[in-house]
Formats: C-alpha cells, sequence, structure tokens
C-alpha cells in the first residue's frame, strides 16, 4: 500500500473555481484569564478539505497569513468521524464538529472563521472544558441500576419501535451544539437539552422506569426542566438529530405528573 | 471512599476493555483510578460501528461457542493461544446479555429479541448490533455504569492526564506511574497495587489510520521500553475497506457487506462510466467469485490483499486504487436501519449519498493483533501489571475477525479485574510505600521534560511523524519484502536519531499539544521498530502478514509468537511456542464451498482428542439437514450472498430480488424456516 492511497478519492469532488488558498480567522486565549485576539492564517486550497486538515497543516507551520510566526493553535480531535464529539468549535457561528465541517461546503473564498464555544470555560485557543455535561449525567442518573454485572440472563424484550426511539437519544456524543444554541443554557440556571434526553433515554427503559422518579426530581430544582424557553435551536442545533424537543416535552409532562402525584402523596 | 479492603487499582485508558475493569473492581468494593488523554466517554471504542460476536444462536442455524471459537481461531491462522479465545467466546453470550440489561439499544426481530447480523469470517448470524454504531453504544453503557460508581466514590478519573511512564521498585514490580495533566503539564506520581493497561491500539505508528487520534501506541510503548514484553507486534490488520482522507482513513464497516453489501469493479479496466450505466454482466465480483462460501465476508485479510491485488492489476474504480462497494440494491429504509449511522458518515464525508451511488473504498491501517504479552489472567512479565483489549496480544492471532474486538474488550477487561485484585490482595506492601521509587520516577520524567522544552533543533516533529507513517504504510502493511522492511527499519533509526534534534514550537507550554506529542511520537518510533523487525523476522505469510516471497504458512518454523524486549541496541526478539492443544491447525482456505461441513466434524473431533468434555462441541452441533447447509451457499458466484440478503431482508421487498434480476424462490428454504 502506498500513500497514493489517500487523496484519490478526493479528486471526483471539489469546486468549480476553486480558491488558491484558504483563509481561516480563529479567536485565540493563550490560557484562561488572557484576552482574546483573532489570528488569520491561510492554508493551500485542496479539494475535500476539512477544518482539522486545515489546522494541521497550520500546526506543522505556524506562520499568520502575513508571514508572522506565532504558537500552534491548540484544538482537541479524536475519532475524526463525528462520534466522538470532542472537535467541536463555533464555525462561521455555528457550533459544530470541525471533523466534519467541509470546506468546500463553507464559502470557501470568504474567510472561515473558528472559534471555541461560548457557554464554556475556554482553556486555551479553541479548547473549552465541558465537564459540566458530564456532572449533569451525574445529577440526574443517566445510567440503568442493574443488580450487578454478572451473568443474569437477557434483559427484557423490546419491539423495535421502541428500541428505534430509544436509540436516537443513545447517540448523544455530549458535544454540545444543544447548549451553546440554547438561549436559557448558562451561568447554571438551566440544566439544558442534553441532560434531559438521556432521562428520557433512561426512563423509556423497561428497568430504567423504575428508577424514574429519581430521575425526575433531579429536573425538578431551580435550574430544571420549566426552564427551557421552547426556543427550539437545540433541536436544529443536533448534529445527530437527536429529538431534543420531543425529550423535553416528554420529561416535563413526567414531571408534571409526578409533581402531582407528589402532592397527592402528601 | 469505600476502599473494601483498601486495594487501588490504576487503569490507563477508558475505552471498553478499562470501562470494563473499572466496573468490575468497583463492583467487587475496591477503588479505581482511571487515567484517559480524553473524556472516557471519547474514547476510541466510539468508532467500532457493526456489532459484537456471541453464539447465542438464535437464528436456528445451530451456532454455538465452539464454532464461534473455531472461527476465530482458523480466522486467526491457528496463531493465538487457544485457552483464552475459547474463555472468550464461552463469554461471549453473557457478556452481549449484559450489555442488554445495561440498557443498550440492540436492534430487535420482530418477537422482540436480539437480532443478529453475519459478519465476516463466518457462515452464521452472531453479530448483535445497535444500528451501525455499537462501539457507541456499547461505551456509552459502561460509561454510565462506570459514572455511577464514580458517583458513589470508588472510581476517580483523571481525564485528561496521559500516563508517562509505569513505577518500578527495585523487584521489577510495578507500583503505579507517573501521569501527565495536559493543560497544566504537571507531572505527579500515583502509587497503586497494580496497574491495568488499556489503551487500544497504535495506528497512529501508520500515520493515517482508522483509528482516533489518541491511538498512537505511546503509554504500552513506554511499558515495552520499561521491560514489559511485546508479542506478535508484525500482525497489521489492515481493513479492507476504508474512506481515504487527507486527515484520516474513516472506516466503512464491514456490516454493510454482512448486510448484503457487494465489491465489484468494471470488468474494462480504466471503465469511465458512472457505475448505474454499467450493466450486471460487465462488473467483477471478484471476492464472490474467489470464495463462492463466504463471497464478501471472507477474513480480512483476505478481502484486502484481493482489493489490492485487483487494484494492483489495474482493475480499479477510474483506474484509481478504489473498488467499488455497492449497497444500492438494498431498499433504502432497511439500509437507514440497519446501516444509517455508516451511510451518513460517508454522506458526510464523501458527498454521495450510498443508497443510490455505489461507495468508493479502499483498505486501510484498523487494527493491531499484537500487543502486549500477558498469560491467560491477562498479567503481562511485569508483577503487578496487566494489559486488556486491542493493547493487548491475546485473542486474534494473525488476523482478527469482524466484531470480535469488542467482546474481547470487555473479556480481557472481565479477566483483567478480578486478576488485578487477586493480585494485590497478595501483594506485599511493605517497602512501596517508602516514596523513593515514586521520587525517583518522577525526576527522570521531568528531566525527560525539561530536555525538550529546552531543545532547539531544525527538526519538525509534525515532519518525522508523516515520514514515519509514510515509510510504514508503504512497506510494513499489506505486502511485505525483507528489503524494503530492512529499509523502513534503517528509515526509523535515522528518524529517532533526527527526533533528538526536534524543537517544539510553540513558546506557551499552557495545554499546548506540543509537548505530549513529542513525547508520544518517540515511543511510537521505538514500537514502529517492533513492528517492522518483527515483520522481517517472520519469514512466511500467515493472516494479515505477507510476504510474496515467502508465500505459504510455515507451522514447522513459524507457528510461534514473537516476543520482543527493549535493549538500548533495538528490540531483542524470541519466540514462544503456541497452545494449539484444543484446535490443531489446518490449512486455512476460504474458496471452497464445502468447507463449513467438514470444519465442524474437525471441531468436535478435536474436542475428543483434546479430551475435552464434548458438552458444548458436539451436543450443539445439530443433525443433519437442521441448519444452513454450506452446499446452499455454494452456486454461482453471485448467489451466495445474494441468498443472504434475502433471507435478512426478508420483510417482501421483492424489489430487491427484480432489481437483482432474480426471483423470489430463489431465496431458497431459508425463509420457510423464519
Amino acid at each position: 500500500m502506498s500513500a497514493q492511497t489517500s487523496s484519490n478519492i478526493e479528486h471526483q469532488h471539489g469546486l468549480k473555481n476553486p480558491p488558491k488558498e484558504v483563509v481561516l480567522r480563529i479567536r485565540r486565549r493563550e490560557r484562561q484569564d488572557a484576552e482574546a485576539r483573532w489570528e488569520e492564517f491561510a492554508v493551500p486550497y485542496r479539494p475535500n478539505l476539512n477544518i482539522i486538515s486545515c489546522l494541521m497543516e497550520i500546526r506543522k507551520n505556524p506562520f499568520t497569513r502575513d508571514g508572522r510566526a506565532t504558537t500552534p493553535p491548540v484544538w482537541e480531535m479524536n475519532c475524526l468521524e463525528q462520534v466522538c464529539g470532542i472537535c467541536t468549535m463555533v464555525i462561521n457561528g455555528r457550533a459544530r464538529q470541525s471533523c466534519s465541517a467541509l470546506v468546500d461546503n463553507l464559502e470557501p473564498h470568504k474567510p472561515i472563521t473558528l472559534e471555541p464555544m461560548s457557554k464554556f470555560p475556554n482553556v486555551r485557543d479553541l479548547v473549552v472544558d465541558r465537564s459540566e455535561m458530564f456532572n449533569h449525567l451525574k445529577r440526574v442518573k443517566a445510567w440503568i441500576e442493574i443488580d450487578g454485572s454478572y451473568d443474569l440472563g437477557p434483559g427484557p424484550r423490546m419491539s423495535q419501535d421502541e428500541v428505534s426511539e430509544r436509540y436516537a437519544y443513545s447517540r448523544c456524543m455530549t458535544c454540545g451544539c444543544c447548549l451553546e444554541a440554547c438561549p436559557q443554557y448558562g451561568d447554571g440556571n438551566y440544566i439544558g437539552p442534553q441532560a434531559i434526553a438521556q432521562v428520557r433515554l433512561m426512563n423509556m427503559h423497561p428497568s430504567g422506569k423504575m428508577t424514574r422518579d429519581e430521575r425526575l426530581s433531579a429536573l425538578t430544582g431551580e435550574d430544571g426542566i420549566t426552564n427551557c424557553g421552547n426556543a427550539q435551536n437545540c433541536v436544529r442545533a443536533c448534529p445527530m438529530s437527536i429529538p431534543l424537543t420531543k425529550a423535553i416535552y416528554e420529561e416535563n409532562r413526567e414531571t408534571i405528573l409526578y409533581g402531582l402525584f407528589g402532592w397527592l402523596r402528601k | 471512599m469505600a476502599t473494601g479492603n483498601g486495594i487501588r487499582v490504576a487503569i490507563v485508558g477508558g475505552g471498553l476493555a478499562g470501562l470494563a475493569a473499572a466496573m468490575r473492581i468497583a463492583e467487587a468494593g475496591h477503588s479505581v483510578e482511571l487515567f484517559s488523554v480524553v473524556p472516557v466517554k471519547r474514547s476510541h471504542s466510539v468508532c467500532a460501528q457493526g456489532g459484537i460476536n456471541g453464539a447465542v444462536n438464535t437464528k436456528g442455524e445451530g451456532d454455538s461457542p465452539w464454532k464461534h471459537f473455531d472461527d476465530t481461531v482458523y480466522g486467526g491462522d491457528f496463531l493465538a493461544n487457544q485457552p483464552p479465545v475459547q474463555k472468550m467466546c464461552e463469554m461471549a453470550p453473557s457478556i452481549i446479555y449484559l450489555f442488554d440489561r445495561m440498557g443498550v439499544p440492540f436492534s430487535r426481530t420482530t418477537e422482540g429479541l436480539l437480532d443478529f447480523r453475519r459478519f465476516g469470517g463466518t457462515l452464521h448470524h452472531r453479530t448483535a448490533f445497535a444500528g451501525a454504531s455499537t462501539g457507541q453504544q456499547l461505551l456509552y453503557a459502561l460509561d454510565e455504569q462506570v459514572r455511577r460508581y464514580e458517583t458513589a466514590g470508588q472510581v476517580k478519573k483523571y481525564e485528561h492526564w496521559e500516563m508517562m511512564s509505569l513505577i518500578l521498585d527495585g523487584h521489577g514490580v510495578c507500583r503505579g506511574l507517573v501521569a501527565m495533566e495536559r493543560s497544566t503539564l504537571e507531572l505527579k506520581a500515583f502509587p497503586a497495587d497494580a496497574v491495568i493497561m488499556a489503551t487500544g491500539g497504535p495506528g497512529l505508528i501508520f500515520g493515517k489510520s482508522t483509528n482516533s487520534m489518541v491511538c498512537t501506541g505511546s503509554a504500552v510503548s513506554v511499558c515495552y521500553q520499561q521491560g514489559a514484553r511485546y508479542a506478535n507486534g508484525e500482525f497489521i490488520q489492515v481493513h479492507p475497506t476504508s474512506i481515504p482522507g487527507e486527515d484520516k482513513l474513516r472506516l466503512m464497516s464491514e456490516s454493510a457487506r454482512g448486510e448484503g453489501g457487494r465489491v465489484w469493479v468494471p470488468r474494462q479496466k480504466g471503465d469511465k462510466r458512472q457505475p448505474s450505466s454499467i450493466p450486471e454482466k460487465e462488473r467483477w465480483y471478484f471476492l464472490e467469485e474467489k470464495y463462492p462460501a463466504y463471497g464478501n465476508l471472507v477474513p480480512r485479510d483476505i478481502a484486502t490483499r484481493e482489493i489490492f491485488q485487483v487494484c494492483l492489476d489495474g482493475y480499479g474504480v477510474f483506474g484509481e486504487n478504489q473498488v467499488y462497494l455497492d449497497l444500492t440494491h438494498i431498499p433504502a429504509e432497511t439500509l437507514d436501519r440497519k446501516l444509517g449511522a455508516i451511510l451518513e458518515i460517508y454522506e458526510m464525508f464523501v458527498g454521495d449519498d450510498p443508497r443510490h451511488v455505489p461507495m468508493r473504498i479502499f483498505p486501510g491501517v484498523h487494527y493491531s493483533m499484537g500487543g502486549l504479552w500477558v498469560d491467560f489472567d491477562q498479567r503481562t512479565n511485569i508483577p503487578g501489571l496487566l494489559a486488556a483489549g486491542e493493547c493487548d496480544y491475546s485473542i486474534h492471532g494473525a488476523n482478527r475477525l469482524g466484531a470480535n474486538s469488542l467482546v474481547s474488550c470487555v473479556y480481557g477487561g472481565f479477566v483483567a479485574a478480578p486478576a488485578a485484585i487477586e493480585y494485590a490482595k497478595n501483594l506485599q506492601r511493605n517497602g512501596a510505600d517508602g516514596s523513593k521509587v515514586y521520587d525517583d520516577e518522577l525526576k527522570r520524567q521531568q528531566e525527560i521534560n525539561e530536555r525538550l522544552l529546552k531543545q532547539s533543533g531544525a527538526e519538525n516533529q509534525y515532519v518525522i511523524h508523516e515520514e514515519m507513517g509514510k515509510w510504514m504504510t508503504d512497506n510494513v502493511t499489506v505486502v511485505r519484502y525483507n528489503d524494503k522492511l530492512k529499509a523502513t527499519d534503517e528509515k526509523l533509526l535515522e528518524l529517532i536519531d533526527r527526533y533528538q534534534h526536534i524543537s517544539l514550537n510553540d513558546s506557551n507550554m499552557w495545554a499546548t499539544h506540543a509537548l505530549p506529542h513529542a513525547r508520544q511520537l518517540q515511543n511510537m518510533l521505538q514500537l514502529a521498530r517492533v513492528i517492522t523487525l518483527g515483520a522481517l523476522n517472520r519469514n512466511e505469510s500467515r493472516g494479515a502478514h505477507y510476504k510474496p516471497d515467502f508465500p505459504d504458512r510455515d507451522d514447522e518454523n513459524f507457528l510461534k509468537t514473537t516476543i520482543a524486549e527493549f535493549s538500548g541496541e533495538g528490540p531483542v526478539f524470541s519466540w514462544e511456542p503456541v497452545d494449539i492443544g484444543l484446535l490443531p491447525p489446518r490449512k486455512r482456505d476460504y474458496s471452497k464451498g464445502g468447507k463449513q461441513e467438514t470444519k465442524q466434524e474437525a471441531v468436535v473431533a478435536s474436542a475428543k482428542a483434546a479430551g475435552l468434555p464434548p458438552k458444548e462441541g458436539a451436543k450443539q452441533v445439530p443433525a443433519e439437514g437442521s441448519e444452513m447447509k454450506p452446499k446452499d451457499l455454494s452456486g454461482p458466484a453471485v448467489w451466495g450472498q445474494n441468498k443472504e440478503q434475502v433471507r435478512d431482508v426478508d420483510h417482501g421487498e421483492a424489489e430487491t430480488r427484480t432489481e437483482r434480476g432474480h426471483e423470489i424462490k430463489d431465496a431458497g428454504g431459508k425463509s420457510d424456516k423464519l
């Protein structure tokens, strides 16, 4: 096998009038407490470039467009198949994964802007700290309470329809696009669609249903589900097409019922 | 912290194997410190697509763990020690059931049972799947369970911490590890009673591969350089179907063929027509033609070599290194349900809709069968150091079968966990708490970092990485020649030398990737030599290791495990016999139609010969006529897969069948049995 393998398929696609170079404006920050600044870079155009490939090119040779030596921009990447969620950043104003952002689809004749997500602490350059999303999952107990991992035979039977609905929620890669797009999310005032969808995923499962109330109670606090402003940005922003608004609707209904019965039980 | 009787295990890597071990150790009441370069939910296991193997036998095919075992050993060209493979295959159905209980949305049959699809190297429907993102779903299930133990205080995660080295005491016993936080670059020593490596594969040594960017093999290489034995490094799986890209080779899952996808090229070299205007008789379905029984589902090493050769002979689509992987004969609804996730990947990155246009694919580096040497309890040769998952060598021999990786990860984690606990219980702790070994190793690591930070040579580390990747890909993948392997090792020595002259190119050390990458690169270069020289030494062809100058398997000289041990002069090699006590080696030949039948007899016979109770092997071999018969599958070339396909989508999709120009009754008796 040889390196010729890499570029063949790309020949077949690409633009009619390709630009000579791709210009990237990157919003940079040296560390958490530093001022942000913009830097402009250019990389030679090739068909089927994605944003990650551009960043790799810049990293290899860290000079700005006007020839000034600089530090290589820092970003996170891992799977490059839009399934790990790590490389999320704001590209031309929209939060998305940089691996699946193809230059050819981004009006490459104009500068492309790259910014870190704004709803999470900025670590450096395009890197943000999304650990609060994992904390949400702890809070809503997003797991099935199995008795143990020893052999207890198969799980409950389910129809393919039920599985398909759960599967959609189970594809959430904790990327944060929904939270970046949500006007309510930020400063700890709203738990957000990501965690609510995981409550839906767990509450739909026959075993998960048994501990449903614990999850619902986690959604009823001051920053709970009722803070959804129904902007519906989340569902449009989700790269995995997760029906987030449906999850919010269903869980809202469940919390109301739960609240009602909770009141009756008093 | 709930610490049971005080046992503390460090796990490096939070993919399937690491999380499986973490769950088991926490469940036993002990505490876990879990180290991962990325948040564990973003580990490379998410990239596994097609499914997980286990002989649950819900399709009336008479499948059994014995057959799974036989397929795995045979598929691995008899290089795997057989006892752990047998144990894994026996555990596999219960592993699938466990994930089912943990809430994985496995695809279902109409009766609400788990559905199974076919995968390469077997004639049975043995692969449970959750759409086409099974790895993601399984990883999330374990991530959730481990988070439960994290909330209870039994698991402490060190995410964004990268292991730099092991801490070994004066007796060579592993006492913990040194890790580096990736923002502050702080180095810290972590004492542990046992360390489990679960760091996955080393794909990045080849530059571009189907692996995620964390799959450098760096941590495993560190273990090797500190005295751990590395086994069968030369066995690197090149997946037949990947989508070449600038930044990586994206995987196109074997499940595409499991669900009926067909590989072909135009019979006419350099045919310029679009695929839809090339009539059936002018298409060359070369896998189906050469391997009537298995068709497109021959094991990966074979499919890869065939695709490679077809392109080498000038039959590549549009004269390029690419062949068609065609799903267009399958209804879009079926494709969306069973393969949606992978079709989206193709669409997203290539721009064509594979439901209507055949995909163009080419082989890409995918998996390492080799890894840290472990015994049957996942213990390495360093006391206190264990390994599980892709980073150990134990299960897959010379070639891994599709959908066996997920099951081997979980199996490895489940075996390593009690072995680590057992070891820790008997551990003499006195002396280990003296801080000197920790301080010394920490200091050694600090010095390495300081040296790199001060260095100001003219070499660029990313250029060195790229050169290593190109040389390794060109010379140490599908086809291997000794002169080229020698030249590659010389090149690696040159790169190791040039590495001494890199500068980090980043004046801001906060959260820099320059220093971690430089550390990884040095480790990758060392491991690259193990892979290359292991290949040079092995003058035969076996599984994924193919030398045209030595085209046959040579059991007399090479039915043995390659062991590499580090020395200042480079790897020192030795060889170890393979445990073949359960299944005598036989010629590996997937081109014969009637093979499966003789194979079953062989399994039973060898089980008896080995003095094993025949409970698994014998009982579950179905009575004559009660299962899928090999001769049903060995008709004209294009039929083998076709029947599988029709059988699989037997929901009245007449369109599929007429599209392919065949009548419904050609599905044979299969649909009657469903």
